[in-house]
């Protein structure tokens, strides 16, 4: 069962003429850029999922918010899917294209509005990157708090389309909680505000419902967003431990002693080695497990929690716990952390990123479990670890140049992300669904409950225009997948080719 | 006594209820502690009466969660917290002291330390609901990262029971601030207002900020040394917590003044300098509570003005307690009401005329 979009099972698609749609955008909107030959199409076959790809119809990149309205009035007259797209960095295809859908670039809309310091917010467009907002608070003393890994390079309208989160989302929320207002437009090209300039907003909380829905409800044209002062300081320790249990409990521990750090990371054996061998970061390589426990805040109570952390680590049977001494130390212990999966990468020549979220208690179980079917498949698993909130990134490696390496990586992951509905948890914690969980979002709703999903989707696009085949997948596909699954299950050989 | 004293999963007589109340067509009116009764308009329906499904169904304090059942008193729940160390910060009102997690949730109304932490839905990680096409569906989880489909928990807080019935949540908790004061400071509104700004920029542990007309009243919460440090650089008299329970619950001599009572959420920084009428100021200024005799349309155009709305919170003074919605987004209203809820029987005109 391929994952790109087969109309057999995820729904059938209008077939537009592509030099017809072509022929009434320009009549529309003579001045909107659009890509439509080959080359120029290229580079926007995938997001930041690089392993599935697919070329748009055609490829436009508005600069105004009227040619977005149009386009979107034009896209619905005309039955033509339409794919938005902010920086494209996802990890789970959410802007894969269609080939017979429209790719709606956002990127253009990088303008800061307004930040202002009193009201403690910012207002932006959508395509301005996540860090660039925290770069135009600094000189007011405020920041925007979350931060995904690639808060370099990803834009806030694809943050709230995702509900991103970061490292230090325990703390500080995803950005569900970190916003006020997002302005939108519906596939009918109608402009509806969410939220508000105030702390909450009139009628049903549609910014909540809309955060995290992947493009299938409308397109982000402006967002709100809180600022917050920034912390006076941070300091990280690191702890080593002979085992990953220990590591687990002493995530346990430091929690129930009533601290909540600013980041709790874990890594394990084989992820502590990679970032070691690429940064230099000074991890313990003969380690089975380190966490790095950030503490950040007023300066008094962070010294105070330091020693507190530092017991509860040591009582947990940590090996070795070290302070970082410095502002560059704190930065080389971080910077192993967020550099582990480039450094996983220099191991393998591919690999593959889940995103499961579990139950903290569930750690050492759903490692083991892990560790047995990376045997099975026959492929290598490095962990590292949201601790904190039980946000878990195994790195699959692979090799795609070996027939069937890639089939068996997803087929893998796909176990994975099982095993973690298994114990509690869901097959996404930040990622997204996007095309690359389609199928796992079978096993962790049941039809009723994807019916519901459908039904609120039908509220706002009742034609099923805004990025179809990602997020909810269609009953049909959950009844294939589902036959197939139940199967293969029963394989004797689980390195056959299945898909 | 009241009938409702065990803990008891009534799910299945729920269901069979709402599914009665499918296949005869009639709407159904959803209660449980009565405490915010007062809030939203009336509804006219069959009694569907949550309290009897009650109980906290997990608690595990190192993983920051805690699930239990809709019919649950809110003072319960807060109790198993308390025992252990921990808290659901969006401190909701219990107002006559027989609020319910259902209730809690389906109001979605929130306490003095809203602006600093988050609401009550930024703390609803999951939930089940039966729906108006009669199924028990269970959405979001007991993890804190879930970005799996749509985050239905988080849609149905605040829907005050019109788009389904919530059985069970699960929220995300907290420690309990290992310390934690209130200041009085002799300080006129104009200067709290421009305080409050100052501060909302700066690495202060508060956590409460309000201006009762005379004095102004902080609550500071954290480390024991950010406390401490914070209460020196602050200055003030301390005086007793217990002040923020009668704010939350409304028991603070404010609120027997006999005029309407409404409130006014507005952008920070903007709370308006001239209210016709007796004004308590919370969240820093991002709330105000407002007694006064003044037309809805007027103190709606004046919150509408500072970047927000006002609802009221005295019965019978207006059809629509709750602020009106712009024609486009009240027809998204509309349609979403029209599939979750088909048939119209979940609390049909409590939050609006016809939804």
């Amino acid at each position: 069962m391929n994952i790109l979009y087969d109309e057999k099972i995820d729904g059938e698609l209008h077939h537009v003429d592509r030099a017809e749609l072509m022929a009434a955008m320009r009549a529309a909107m003579p001045d909107l850029e659009i890509l439509h030959t080959r080359e120029d199409l290229k580079p926007f076959e995938c997001d930041g999922l690089s392993a599935y790809r697919t070329t748009p119809l055609l490829v436009v990149l508005p600069e105004r918010l009227d040619q977005v309205e149009t386009l979107l009035k034009l896209c619905h007259r005309m039955h033509v899917p339409v794919v938005a797209r902010g920086a494209g960095t996802g990890l789970s295809g959410g802007a894969l294209p269609l080939e017979q859908g429209v790719l709606l670039v956002m990127a253009r809309f990088n303008r800061i509005l307004e930040v202002n310091p009193e009201g403690r917010f910012a207002r932006v467009q959508p395509g301005v990157r996540n860090l660039a907002i925290s770069q135009a608070a600094e000189p007011f003393g405020l920041y925007y708090a979350p931060d995904p890994s690639s808060q370099i390079a990803c834009s806030i309208g694809g943050n709230v389309a995702e509900n991103a989160g970061g490292v230090h989302c325990l703390k500080y929320g995803l950005t569900v909680h970190n916003l006020l207002k997002v302005e939108i437009l519906t596939i009918e090209g109608e402009k509806v505000t969410l939220g508000s300039d105030a702390l909450d907003a009139a009628g049903f909380d549609l910014l909540a419902l809309f955060t995290g829905s992947e493009g299938l409800l409308g397109v982000v044209t402006e967002v709100t967003v809180k600022l917050l002062p920034k912390p006076q300081v941070a300091r990280v320790l690191m702890a080593s431990f002979d085992s990953v249990e220990k590591a687990g409990k002493a995530v346990a521990d430091i929690i129930s002693a009533g601290i909540i750090p600013g980041g709790l990371e874990m890594m394990d054996k084989l992820a502590i080695q990679a970032a070691e061998d690429f940064i230099h970061a000074g991890y313990p390589v003969d380690a089975e497990a380190i966490l790095l426990c950030e503490l950040d805040g007023v300066e008094a109570d962070v010294q105070d929690d330091i020693e507190r952390v530092r017991t509860v680590l040591t009582a947990a049977g940590a090996t070795d716990v070290q302070l970082a001494r410095d502002e560059a130390e704190r930065i080389k212990f971080w910077a192993g952390r967020k550099n582990a999966f480039p450094a996983v990468g220099r191991m393998s020549p591919d690999y593959y990123c889940m995103d499961g979220t579990i139950p903290r208690k569930q750690l050492p179980a759903v490692l083991k479990g892990t560790a047995e079917l990376s045997v099975e498949y026959g492929l290598r698993v490095a962990n590292v670890f949201h601790a904190g909130d039980g946000n878990m990134h195994p790195l699959i490696l692979f090799d795609a140049n070996q027939p069937g390496e890639f089939e068996r990586a997803e087929a893998l992951g796909g176990k994975i992300l099982e095993l973690c509905v298994a114990v509690g948890g869901t097959i996404t914690g930040e990622h997204g669904v996007g095309r690359e969980k389609i199928n796992q979002m079978c096993v962790q709703f049941n039809s009723d409950e994807l019916t519901f999903f459908h039904a609120v989707k039908a509220a706002f696009d009742p034609a099923g225009l805004l990025n179809p085949g990602k997020n909810i997948p269609t009953l049909h596909r959950c009844a294939e997948f589902g036959a197939m699954h139940v199967h293969h299950g029963h394989l004797p050989f689980p390195e056959l080719e299945r898909f | 006594m009241s009938e409702h004293t065990h803990d008891a999963d009534q799910a299945e007589a729920l269901l069979a209820q709402v599914q009665a109340a499918l296949a005869a067509g009639t709407p159904l009116s959803i209660t449980a502690g009565g405490s915010k009764a007062f809030y939203g308009r009336e509804v006219n329906g069959t009694p569907l009466d949550v309290r009897g499904h009650r109980g906290i169904v997990s608690y595990d304090p190192a993983e920051l969660v805690i699930t239990a059942r809709a019919g649950t008193p809110l003072a319960e729940l807060n109790a198993a917290l308390d025992a252990g160390g921990q808290m659901l910060p969006c401190e909701a009102p219990d107002f006559s002291g027989s609020a319910t997690v259902g209730g809690m949730v389906a109001a979605g109304l929130s306490g003095p330390r809203r602006p600093w932490v988050g609401s009550v839905r930024d703390f609803v990680l999951g939930c089940r609901i039966i729906t108006g096409h009669g199924k028990h569906l269970r959405f979001g989880g007991e993890v804190i990262k879930n970005v799996a489909g749509y985050d239905i928990s988080r849609l149905m807080t605040g829907t005050l029971g019109c788009l389904g019935l919530i059985t069970e949540v699960s929220f995300k908790v907290l420690p309990k601030p290992r310390a934690s004061l209130t200041l009085r400071l002799e300080m006129d509104r104009p200067r709290a207002l421009r305080k409050f700004a100052e501060w909302g920029q700066q690495s202060l542990p508060i956590s409460g900020a309000c201006q009762d007309g005379g004095s102004t009243l902080l609550r500071l919460e954290g480390g024991e040394s950010s406390v401490k440090a914070a209460r020196e650089l602050l200055g003030g008299e301390e005086v007793s917590p217990a002040f923020w329970d009668a704010l939350r619950n409304h028991r603070l001599d404010f609120f027997r003044d006999p005029r309407p009572l409404w409130r006014l959420a507005v952008g920070n920084n903007r709370t308006p300098a001239e209210l016709p009428g007796d004004a308590l100021i919370d969240w820093g200024g991002a709330q105000v509570w407002l007694k006064s005799t003044a037309d809805a349309a007027q103190l709606r155009a004046l919150a509408a003005q500072a970047g927000g709305h006002a609802d009221c919170y005295t019965p019978g003074v207006t059809d629509g307690p709750l602020p009106p919605l712009p024609d486009a987004l009240m027809r998204y209203h509309r349609q979403l009401k029209a599939q979750l809820d088909p048939q119209g029987i979940f609390n049909p005109g409590r939050m609006y005329a016809g939804l």
